[in-house]
């Protein structure tokens, strides 16, 4: 139930300032899977460390520190040996990924640091973290989860365009066939067609089992600086070229009952902010917590029509192409996303943008990715634009 | 079916007078003064104008069924037994929405765009619980 507020969306046609002024020095991944012997603290430790090793940096090095769902940036900070000038915890919820690269966007080009580590460590497989239950306002009706609220969505996006659930068929196999070329993603090596994703386990209907994320243990690192001081590191720095946010907090705690359309539309303005249009991206990571999102997020910032998604998304146009075949127009989720690699919440999706720049790839690689574009639909409606520093 | 077993209502001071009409068999609503619309959940000033502006009103209790799920993972224990069951989301004539279940209808007659009325077919202990079968 909106207010009548209107949107204080990023104008059409205004650069964001700070276009190419941060770049991206050094990545870093854990294994995905489940990790009883460690927590988010030795996971986020072995990130950071892949990442340090990646950019060719130490921890004395870092002068700025954010964590993502590790409880203390205080605990995380004296392990690691890292006093920083700025340090902070970021909320839980994924859209915090892209919130927290923005943050460390600020951060560089306003002097507060000049080298920020992020970093996010999960250990929610091993402590068999349940995404639904507990206290909230609509318990005693027994409604509860993120699925749930995007079952609820999905339906009525069903019922006003006529899309089907075979549409998010494709999504999921897209992602799984990306999997299935990226050795190290969850569900590597096993392949899945329309037909097991029609017939899987129902979780909340309409939606099934190969529609949810895969919760995990893993945590990944970012390294963050400014584009010159990346320029003289040891891997080929990716600029941050463009950051359009749009947040509607109007829902009254129930699904969104306009897909975040209106939002999302706002964040269209990145290609501006970037000064770089849809055509001259290569590739896409988008926020797939669910496969609906996909399906919002295509619409929300105008690759098709409202309520299209269902047909720009058959035959392919999300998947890569294999073995010299031509793939689709929009590679997307090329490590496999959220639904088919692991649920790192927006973090591993990013990291996959940055190393499909680098040309790092192998069998999954984009080619020729030169500028790669971020979409997370949630409350806090983001698009992110990346390119190579010598695209 | 029981919902003697269902989680209980999260009270705050906002929502305390929500659920005392339900134990009365009333749906109430806040209701800005300067727009004359109604929101929910409660809370301690109208989202149309950010001020404590408002007035309680008891509602038509009347809307539409704007979609529906069917929960088969079970989050709360004292729902097992209730597995599958559906969650629906009503539009209410005067403008929320709530997350609600169907009373006295059957699942068939489940469908988007149905005209729903609210009923009170009991709660968890000492809580009534709102839920809405077809248009009385």
């Amino acid at each position: 139930m909106p207010p009548d507020t209107p949107l204080a969306s990023p104008a059409i046609g205004t650069p964001w300032p700070l276009r190419d002024k941060v770049a991206f020095a050094g990545i870093g991944t854990t294994r995905y899977g489940n990790f009883p012997d460690t927590d988010s603290y030795g996971l986020g430790c072995e990130a950071l460390n892949a990442a340090l090793d990646d950019a060719g940096l130490k921890p004395s090095d870092i002068d700025g520190l954010i964590v993502n769902r590790i409880p203390s940036y205080e605990r995380f900070a004296e392990m690691m040996g890292i006093n920083p000038q700025y340090c902070l915890l970021t909320e839980t919820p994924g859209r915090f990924s892209g919130v927290s690269l923005a943050l460390a966007a600020q951060a560089i080009a306003t002097g507060a640091a000049k080298t920020i580590a992020l970093v996010y460590g999960n250990n929610g497989r091993s402590v068999r973290m349940l995404y639904g239950g507990g206290d909230s306002q609509w318990s005693p009706w027994g409604m509860t989860s993120p699925g749930a609220i995007h079952a609820m969505m999905w339906r009525r996006h069903m019922h006003d365009f006529g899309t089907t659930h075979a549409d998010l068929g494709h999504v999921s196999v897209a992602f799984r066939h990306h999997a299935c070329l990226n050795p190290v993603a969850v569900m590597h090596g096993r392949p899945i067609t329309q037909e097991d994703h029609a017939a899987a386990r129902p979780i909340c209907e309409p939606l099934r089992l190969l529609d949810y994320c895969l919760i995990n243990d893993g945590a990944v690192a970012w390294i963050m600086t400014g584009a010159e001081r990346a320029r003289d590191m040891k891997r080929p720095p990716v600029l941050v070229s463009g950051y359009a946010r749009q947040d509607c907090f109007a829902y009254g705690g129930a699904p969104a009952h306009d897909w975040w359309y209106p939002t999302l539309s706002a964040c269209r303005s990145v290609y501006d902010r970037a000064g770089i249009g849809r055509e001259d991206i290569q590739g896409l990571g988008i926020y797939d917590n669910f496969s609906p999102t996909v399906l919002f997020s295509l619409e929300g910032l105008g690759f098709c029509g409202q309520g299209e998604s269902g047909d720009f998304v058959q035959d392919g146009t999300l998947q890569l192409g294999v073995d010299g075949q031509k793939g689709g127009r929009w590679p997307t989720n090329t490590s496999g996303g959220h639904l088919s690699d692991s649920y790192m919440q927006g973090w591993g999706i990013i990291a996959e943008c940055i190393r499909q720049l680098r040309g790092e790839c192998g069998a999954r690689q984009i080619p020729d990715a030169r500028a790669m574009q971020y979409i997370c639909a949630t409350h806090i409606a983001q698009s992110i634009i990346f390119r190579r520093a010598d695209a | 079916m029981s919902l003697a077993t269902r989680p209980k209502p999260l009270l705050d001071i906002w929502n305390t007078p929500f659920w005392e009409a339900c134990r009365d068999h009333r749906l109430v609503l806040q209701r800005c003064t300067a727009t004359g619309r109604c929101f929910f959940p409660p809370a301690p000033v109208s989202p149309f104008t950010g001020r404590p502006e408002w007035e309680w009103i008891t509602a038509s209790g009347r809307g539409e069924l704007w979609s529906w799920v069917v929960f088969h993972q079970g989050y709360f224990g004292g729902m097992k037994d209730e597995l599958p069951y559906p969650v629906v989301m009503v539009k209410l004539d005067e403008g929320p929405f709530l997350l609600t279940n169907i009373d006295g209808m059957a699942e068939e007659d489940i469908a988007i765009g149905r005209r729903v009325s609210v009923r009170f077919p009991g709660g968890p202990d000492g809580f009534v619980l709102p839920q809405f079968g077809l248009e009385a």
